[in-house]
């Protein structure tokens, strides 16, 4: 009998290849064809400049070097800005970046001219050659320069605003007004970026032959990639395929597209008739690829004697950098995720995207929660101080209860549906988290702590996430001769484990061998239909599509097994990938079935001489029948009305020291709600993961740009991503199951979670433990020094 | 991020490297690399020469005697940091180590190849100049040894000339009464210090005759200062020699409370082990 592999913690069959140094990612294609080319980009050293000249005559002179690009080498699509991916009505002052700089420059970094030559050392000599006139203009850095609007980004777009959006659920003013107790408040997020360990790799080769264009890039989505390189070359989508390699973490920063280079290289590939590459370097995405977080939160704040909220209004600046290529999904799900698993009676909120001179804002795992959670928890600790009561009573108040599901929130979600929360069961997710952290236990710890001079602190934070966010994927199920199974899905793999979760719904739902299963990812050849992968939806999305597809699969595989062994389907069940009747010893391999799902003519092995004309079909019907389709294969798509609300709930007990000001983790405690759970040991390492990132963003990373725009801190000695070292050794996690209606499988996303609440978390504890408010985040030691000595002058 | 063209040497002999640092005028030596190769890809230095030492015999050694320990110009941090006689000839070649970058960096960079890096963030020129050692450099010219007080010239600035390759470093033992301690604040493990500091102290029975602190990250060159007369209060006595700065990572300020901090911590420290010593 097959064991369930749905819910248990099989451990990744990728992982071999990926810790043996196996991998294969953009950089490692194509090595061995000498006739590969490398590309360099030259890039904008200012923030902020007209371009009146670009002097290229010295470059092909440099050895090595085939040709170079500028803007005016471009022409028809090419020419045009690139895309604006999502527009929206209130996104009035949208702006893009051209693939290669027009006229002017707005942020250090930005494109300016393409060299290609035989290797990427000699393309980077020839980019020393390139002589640029620049006149350059005053630099918009930071948010406050941006509202203040002194200078413009964009000559065009007015106060830097490329958009006012308002959502409300009612009179806010009013339920302010009608408040017992009042709060304002103002909250702070630095930039920080994603920083996967592979940058962006785009490989790009045109065949002369069949007039085709094969492109890999290292992107979260294929298929969108591909669409945009059909539209700007002029090329039939036909005549595109686009193959995602294994990608080196994505964690939302390859989700925008498309990148200049994805643009460029296949350009370059076409023109020139040889294969070119591009492979970004870590300077190069610290200054070219995006940054996300930057916001600023002023909250109007009413609430009762229990601390219930009455009226809630949120007014916000969103730092979205030069362009706007991604629209404004990270501030309209800041705005929206803010509320969390609260209900307060009247929400309103307003905010402004703002352009910078800086590099451009797309979401970053969490995508403008982490921002949301943020303001949204130190609220409620803000109103638990004012009322001198329990945070977690205050919490409890507010919660949307197990009974209110589905729950309206009465906005508009990034998707374009309602927010409406499917499922979920916050009070009993509380309770494990406080058994987790030994809240009640912990006044009698600080107490003791105390008294050996030692300072701790414990906070807490609450979210609720949606995933899965539509419109659709797709996959095709299909059983080999072999009996084994190939499966294709669209949306894109970059380190989420697809190859062991999906397998694993195979394997239940089909009843086949988990070994037996093969999943293929990101490749427009295999799946042409998809979307991505991001806003934590692969499980969700793909997940059900595979499902369903395997259904049909099946249906198909015990219609024809029941026909061979003359039965009725209903006394069929397949297991370890052979069909039996249940009850007798009567059967049939997987591998057959599919063999005589298959009339052939011809025989080329043994197994194939079961299916030819002498050996089956009835002579008085056609070989297919006219509803029927050879071989066994299943496809389907999973479409969802609107997201799924995963929840969840961190809490961390710290140490700040009292000379150094150093801050130390003592415990960190996560639990987690994502629905069904395809894979345990999976989850908890994307909330191992997303808490290591969530550490990065609330300790340690932040983009340290000066007033002109320079980053000062673009490498990895000075961004300080977080190592091992600073990690805790252990996360106590416990998990909480609460399905969702929406899927066949009753689950929600889990990828994005682990990150969002702990900028808050450690807020409310360092708060704790030093009893000076903490309304800023990231914070280093030398910041809380410097806290210390403000708030004892 | 890929280096400037540089032709590539790679002598078999110490007298075929310095011949080629003499012919060359704008060579660079690579033995480690930890710091040159950045510095290459980042295209901040492009020297039109790397002579590359690692090939050459005798440079690898770690060898301790009566008087200190020896390091030659090939002898990888990992090796000093794991080696039994140096740690225990000079205890403070081990305590600053473990805090030089990490395991992956210090299996390659080489002790000597940090000093004439001549970085006043990095542990080991304070160290070498706390403990009054010396490096010896050796060119077509010959042989001479450089004391450390007169090896650091100013921010990546050594005295060494462009045609000098330094062989070996030498860390005076401690005396017998003797005691030494390091602690630096760092914002990640194995990051440039914040603020390092190093202490050093001589004893007679219980009376402390000499205490000097180096400092790592508050200076543009290694500082030392003697704070014998200012046992009570040791960061007093070190701060007008200091200049400690603001930089993206920590303010000034915060780096003059660190120093407040360990200067104490430290001393105090060098003393127990010195007393430990004394006692055994």
């Amino acid at each position: 009998m097959t064991t369930k592999m749905f819910g248990t913690g099989v451990a990744r069959v990728e992982d071999q290849r990926f810790l043996r140094g196996h991998g294969t990612y953009a950089d490692d294609l194509l090595v061995d064809d000498p006739r590969l080319l490398h590309a360099a980009v030259l890039r904008s050293p200012h923030a902020h400049a007209r371009i009146l000249d670009i002097n290229v005559d010295d470059v092909l002179e440099v050895d090595g070097v085939v040709a170079v690009w500028t803007y005016d080498d471009l022409t028809d699509a090419m020419a045009e800005p690139l895309p604006l991916l999502i527009p929206h009505p209130t996104l009035t002052h949208g702006r893009t970046q051209y693939a290669l700089a027009k006229d002017e420059v707005n942020y250090v970094g930005e494109a300016i001219a393409f060299v290609v030559a035989t290797d990427r050392y000699v393309a980077e000599d020839a980019l020393d050659r390139i002589r640029v006139s620049y006149e350059t203009l005053p630099a918009v850095v930071g948010i406050d320069a941006a509202r203040k609007a002194e200078r413009l980004v964009h000559d065009d777009v007015p106060g830097n605003v490329a958009a006012r959006m308002e959502q409300n659920t009612g009179d806010v003013e009013a339920a302010l007004a009608r408040s017992p107790h009042r709060l304002s408040l103002d909250w702070d997020i630095e930039r920080s970026a994603c920083m996967p360990m592979e940058g962006r790799g785009v490989v790009g080769r045109w065949d002369p032959d069949t007039s085709r264009l094969t492109v890999w890039s290292s992107t979260q989505t294929s298929t969108g990639v591909r669409g945009c390189i059909s539209a700007k070359l002029g090329l039939d989508l036909a005549a595109v395929d686009v193959i995602t390699p294994d990608v080196g973490g994505g964690f939302g920063v390859k989700i925008n597209h498309p990148w200049p280079e994805e643009l460029l290289v296949p350009l370059a590939a076409k023109t020139l008739g040889v294969p070119v590459k591009f492979t970004e370097d870590r300077r190069e995405h610290f200054i070219s690829s995006a940054h996300e977080r930057a916001q600023q939160h002023h909250v109007e704040v009413g609430f009762d004697d229990d601390g219930r909220i009455i009226g809630l209004d949120v007014r916000f600046w969103h730092d979205n950098g030069a362009y706007i290529p991604y629209g404004l999904i990270v501030p309209i799900v800041a705005s929206t995720q803010l509320l969390g698993p609260y209900k307060p009676e009247v929400y309103r909120v307003v905010f402004d995207s703002l352009y910078t001179n800086t590099v451009i804002v797309t979401p970053y795992r969490g995508a403008g929660r982490p921002q949301g959670c943020f303001v949204m928890e130190r609220t409620i600790d803000a109103i638990a101080k004012a009322l001198g009561k329990d945070r977690v009573e205050v919490r409890r108040a507010n919660f949307i209860q197990p009974d209110e599901f589905p729950y309206d929130q009465g906005l508009i979600f990034q998707d374009g549906r309602e927010l409406e929360y499917d499922s979920g069961n916050y009070p009993a997710l509380l309770d494990k988290l406080l058994t987790l952290i030994d809240w009640d236990g912990f006044p009698a710890y600080q107490a003791e702590m105390a008294a050996q001079g030692r300072r701790v602190g414990i906070g807490l934070a609450c979210y609720v996430e949606g995933t899965g966010a539509g419109p659709y994927e797709g996959a095709h199920v299909h059983i080999e001769t072999s009996g084994k199974v190939k499966v294709a899905t669209g949306l894109t793999t970059q380190g989420q484990g697809h190859q062991t979760s999906f397998a694993q719904i195979v394997a239940d739902t089909l009843g086949v061998r988990f070994e037996d299963v093969e999943i293929t990812t990101g490749d427009t050849r295999k799946m042409p239909y998809a979307v991505g992968t991001f806003a934590s939806r692969a499980a969700v999305m793909s997940g059900s599509a595979i499902h369903l597809a395997a259904l049909r699969a099946k249906e198909k595989a015990l219609r024809i097994a029941a026909e061979a062994l003359e039965v009725d389907e209903a006394d069929l069940e397949i297991a370890d990938g052979v069909v039996g009747v249940k009850g007798t010893d009567a059967q049939i391999d997987l591998g057959t079935v599919a063999v005589l799902s298959n009339p052939l003519r011809y025989a080329f092995d043994e197994a194939s001489k079961r299916a030819t004309q002498f050996s089956v079909g009835d002579p008085g019907k056609p070989p297919v029948a006219e509803d029927d389709e050879p071989g066994l294969e299943g496809k389907d798509f999973y479409s969802p009305s609107r997201s799924t609300f995963a929840s969840g709930m961190h809490a961390a007990i710290l140490e700040t020291d009292p000379d150094t000001a150093e801050i130390t983790i003592l415990k960190y405690a996560v639990v987690h709600d994502c629905g069904n759970v395809i894979n345990p040991m999976i989850v908890e390492g994307q909330i191992h993961g997303g808490v290591a990132q969530g550490i990065g963003g609330a300790l340690y990373e932040r983009m340290a740009y000066d007033d002109s725009g320079q980053l000062l801190n673009a490498s990895y000695m000075d961004f300080l991503m977080p190592f091992v070292t600073e990690i805790p050794d252990s996360i106590a996690i416990d998990h909480q199951e609460t399905p969702s209606p929406l899927n066949p499988l009753g689950i929600k996303g889990a990828g994005e979670a682990g990150v969002i609440p702990v900028s808050a978390v450690f807020a409310a504890a360092i708060e704790d433990a030093e009893r000076i408010p903490i309304t800023a985040m990231p914070i280093s030691p030398s910041e809380l020094f410097e806290l210390r000595r403000h708030h004892n002058s | 991020m890929k280096p400037a063209p540089f032709a590539y040497r790679r002598p078999t002999t110490l007298d075929e490297a310095t011949r080629l640092l003499t012919e060359a005028p704008g060579a660079k030596v690579l033995a480690g690399g930890q710091s040159l190769v950045p510095l290459l890809s980042m295209r901040l230095a492009a020297p039109d020469t790397l002579v590359d030492i690692n090939h050459l015999p005798d440079l690898g050694h770690v060898s301790v005697d009566a008087t200190g320990v020896r390091v030659g110009a090939l002898a990888r941090h990992a090796e000093v940091l794991t080696s039994v006689a140096a740690r225990r000839s000079q205890p403070l070649l081990a305590l600053a180590l473990a805090n030089v970058a990490h395991a992956t960096i210090r299996n390659r960079g080489t002790t000597v190849g940090s000093i004439v890096h001549a970085d006043a963030a990095a542990e080991m020129p304070m160290v070498l100049t706390l403990l009054d050692g010396s490096v010896d450099v050796v060119s077509t010219r010959g042989r001479r040894t450089i004391a450390a007080a007169d090896l650091f010239a100013g921010p990546l600035e050594s005295t060494l000339a462009h045609d000098e390759i330094a062989v070996e470093a030498f860390f005076p033992a401690l005396p017998e009464h003797g005691g030494v301690a390091f602690e630096e604040v760092a914002r990640r493990h194995g990051d440039y210090a914040l603020v390092g500091v190093a202490a050093r102290v001589l004893l007679e029975g219980d009376t402390v005759t000499s205490a000097r602190l180096g400092f790592v990250s508050v200076s543009d060159v290694p500082v030392v200062v003697d704070v014998t007369d200012a046992l009570d209060d040791p960061a007093a006595a070190a701060l007008p020699h200091l200049e400690p700065a603001d930089d993206i990572h920590a303010s000034a300020d915060y780096r003059t409370q660190l120093i407040r901090v360990l200067s104490p911590r430290v001393l105090e420290r060098a003393i127990a082990m010195a007393q430990g010593r004394n006692h055994v």
